[in-house]
């Protein structure tokens, strides 16, 4: 491959059509869905909310702390994998996987 | 076998795995030096972004900061691997289906603009060096520890191990080798966890190890054991931690858009063959890094419970042998305050600064130190953080393959880590100053020699580094993130996302950004040291978390200057919409 040839490739198809808006419209929205999981796990459960939680816990973890050091680790792998067969489903329908 | 004879024998192997894997896939072409020839696939490069990720400070420091910062810890936990997350939804398809080779790439031509490509070149040569000396200076503590050498000859081995396989392969050869180096360090990880969690609680799995109960028969949980032993002492307790919580929510955003915009992070995702491998490849990056960084709190909490219960009030002559190995290499003091011979630790500094050892030995055999002792506070025991990892099989009276073992890990993290840097700064130099800036008629085999040369310089300023290192160095590591969030992550972000966003706002942003950033890490921690505490801080803000404010404030300024000036050219704009959708990412070569 050149260095050009993929911003080259495909030249015609370049001008915005609705099927690639319909597209773009689509992973937005998946995006800011899995974006605000990420903002709930992360900074709400395991740093503004932690004080709360930590009242309940998970075998021996205060619930808060769970999520700060392990549980939100676990909610980021779920996310990209979700994320990406979630987009692999989005590209079949409109017809513009890789 | 003698465990200083097995040490030789798995760093040796290792060392040869390494080599011979970089002879193998000797780069031939810029595309191999620089993308490993865009055609890696998604699982491996996932191992090898783990590697490359995973420094000497993730595999050695790590647990050992958690181990002593409870739940503020938390902030590197959750920071290190959220920004994968960013990473896979907000970036790096994006990047990969743009198909070029460095970071200051992207911006460059998203922006039709020289200078912005320039601006991003400086971020990135600055945040990699930032990150390198440390690299460097830890291969050298832990060759010296180790392998009995001085720190200075570990930092020059170092070199020539990096030399071989980032000079002669380039990206293909760091990329396999640094899968090889993730197998080492991982192993090298776990099974030292796997013994402290069964010997503490009887749950050899670390991540419910440290839910679980302490074995001692009290039927505590581990971590409320924890609380109470460290409060009996005069700490805090574990699970609260004691920054503020704005504080927290800031250092653990910096340091998640820092991530997602590290240079040598990014990189990796240009060498899988289409713009879906590069999600799919972020998440088996996380995987990997998962593995280390859910492990690491619990190492942290069993290795202070461990450390304090062997060392507080006990008797200085009837220590065990790695609390004197350890203090033989400056790692651990003790200071008999009252004089009777038994090691009280406790909350607050035994004395002011890093132990200076004058040479002579106490009454009870402990090596004098003539720092002055802190009166407020009884505590002893000056223990550097550092060790947590590094002592935890001797603290466990773990047999010697494993300290090897240890040693070997540590060692492939700093040089995957190192390696990943020198390349991005050499393709940099190679790719973004010579080929795209000053000299646009060079051959493909000029590059290619360019670039190595490149690598090779950047190899000897990066053990300059480590045999000298900067007193700054230490002070700034919060610059590489902050920096990285501040400057590059902003503009690779609206690069994606804003049609409207023109090079005027880009550069505008990205300057503003940098300057407030630099400005406020530098006040605190170069200039006016003594200013640096939370009553100084702009809205309660460490240095550590500012980055996040210079993001916004890269955000607004870039905003409204790209309002008020042309939008741009309609070529941009299609390119926009090409690196949109993933159909047309290019062929891969094969391997």
């Amino acid at each position: 491959m050149s260095d050009d040839s993929s911003r080259t490739s495909g030249e015609d198809d370049h001008v915005t059509n609705d099927t690639e808006q319909a597209y773009w419209k689509a992973n937005i929205r998946l995006l800011v869905t899995l974006m605000s999981i990420w903002f709930i796990v992360s900074f709400g459960a395991g740093i503004l909310f932690r004080p709360f939680l930590d009242q309940f816990s998970l075998g021996g973890y205060p619930l808060g702390f769970w999520f700060a050091q392990q549980g939100s680790i676990y909610v980021f792998i779920v996310l990209i994998f979700f994320y990406t067969i979630r987009m692999k489903q989005i590209e079949r329908t409109f017809d513009l996987d890789d | 076998m003698a465990t200083q004879t097995l040490i030789y024998l798995f760093v040796g192997l290792s060392f040869a795995m390494y080599i011979g894997i970089a002879i193998w896939s000797r780069a031939g072409s810029t595309k191999e030096f620089y993308v490993a020839g865009g055609g890696v696939n998604p699982v491996v490069n996932g191992m090898a972004t783990a590697a490359d990720w995973m420094s000497a400070a993730s595999f050695i420091s790590m647990a050992g900061l958690i181990a002593f910062l409870g739940y503020d810890g938390s902030v590197y936990l959750m920071g290190w691997t959220g920004g994968y997350v960013m990473l896979a939804l907000l970036l790096a398809p994006y990047l990969r289906k743009f198909g070029q080779f460095t970071v200051p790439d992207f911006i460059g031509t998203r922006y039709y603009s020289k200078a912005a490509r320039v601006v991003a070149v400086i971020c990135l040569i600055f945040i990699s060096f930032t990150y390198i000396a440390g690299q460097m200076r830890g291969v050298g503590i832990v060759f010296s520890r180790f392998l009995d050498v001085p720190i200075n000859l570990g930092v020059i081995i170092g070199m020539g191990i990096v030399f071989v396989y980032a000079v002669l392969g380039g990206m293909k050869g760091i990329t396999y080798t640094q899968v090889a180096q993730y197998c080492v360090l991982i192993f090298a990880y776990m099974v030292p966890a796997f013994f402290i969690s069964f010997l503490v609680t009887g749950n050899p799995i670390p991540q419910l190890g440290l839910g679980s109960t302490v074995n001692d028969g009290s039927g505590m949980y581990v971590l409320e054991r924890l609380d109470m032993v460290l409060q009996d002492l005069g700490f805090g307790p574990y699970t609260e931690g004691s920054k503020s919580m704005i504080d927290v929510f800031c250092i653990t955003a910096a340091l998640m858009i820092g991530t997602a915009g590290l240079p040598h992070v990014i990189v990796r995702f240009f060498t899988v063959p289409k713009a879906s491998d590069a999600r799919k490849s972020a998440g088996w990056a996380l995987v990997f890094i998962a593995l280390l960084y859910t492990t690491a709190p619990a190492v942290g909490a069993f290795a202070r419970i461990n450390f304090i219960d062997t060392v507080n009030e006990q008797s200085y002559a009837d220590a065990p042998e790695w609390f004197s190995n350890w203090e033989s290499n400056d790692l651990i003091a003790f200071s008999d305050k009252n004089g009777d011979g038994v090691m009280q630790y406790r909350s607050g500094e035994p004395f002011a600064g890093s132990p200076n050892f004058t040479g002579e030995t106490g009454p009870s055999g402990e090596r004098l130190v003539d720092n002055a002792p802190n009166a407020d506070s009884t505590n002893e025991v000056y223990v550097d953080r550092d060790i947590m990892v590094l002592a935890n099989p001797e603290i466990a009276n773990l047999p010697g393959w494993v300290i090897a073992l240890v040693a070997a890990g540590g060692l492939a993290a700093a040089l995957s880590t190192a390696a990943g840097l020198l390349l991005v700064i050499s393709s940099s130099i190679s790719h973004d100053l010579l080929k795209r800036t000053f000299k646009p008629n060079i051959s493909e085999r000029g590059e290619l020699m360019a670039a190595r040369i490149a690598a090779t310089a950047a190899i000897f300023v990066a053990g300059y580094l480590g045999i000298y290192p900067p007193g700054w160095v230490a002070q700034v590591v919060a610059f590489a993130f902050g920096l990285a969030a501040a400057s590059l992550f902003p503009a690779i972000f609206m690069g994606i996302f804003s049609k409207r966003m023109n090079k005027e706002g880009a550069i505008a942003g990205m300057v503003t950004g940098l300057a407030f950033t630099f400005l406020y890490i530098a006040y605190f921690k170069l200039w006016s040291p003594e200013a640096n505490v939370a009553a100084n801080w702009f809205l309660g803000i460490s240095p550590e978390g500012i980055g996040v404010i210079g993001m916004l404030l890269n955000f607004a300024v870039a905003i409204i200057v790209s309002r008020m000036t042309a939008s741009p050219p309609i070529e941009v704009r299609q390119l926009i919409d090409s690196i949109r959708v993933p159909r047309g990412a290019g062929t891969a070569s094969a391997h």
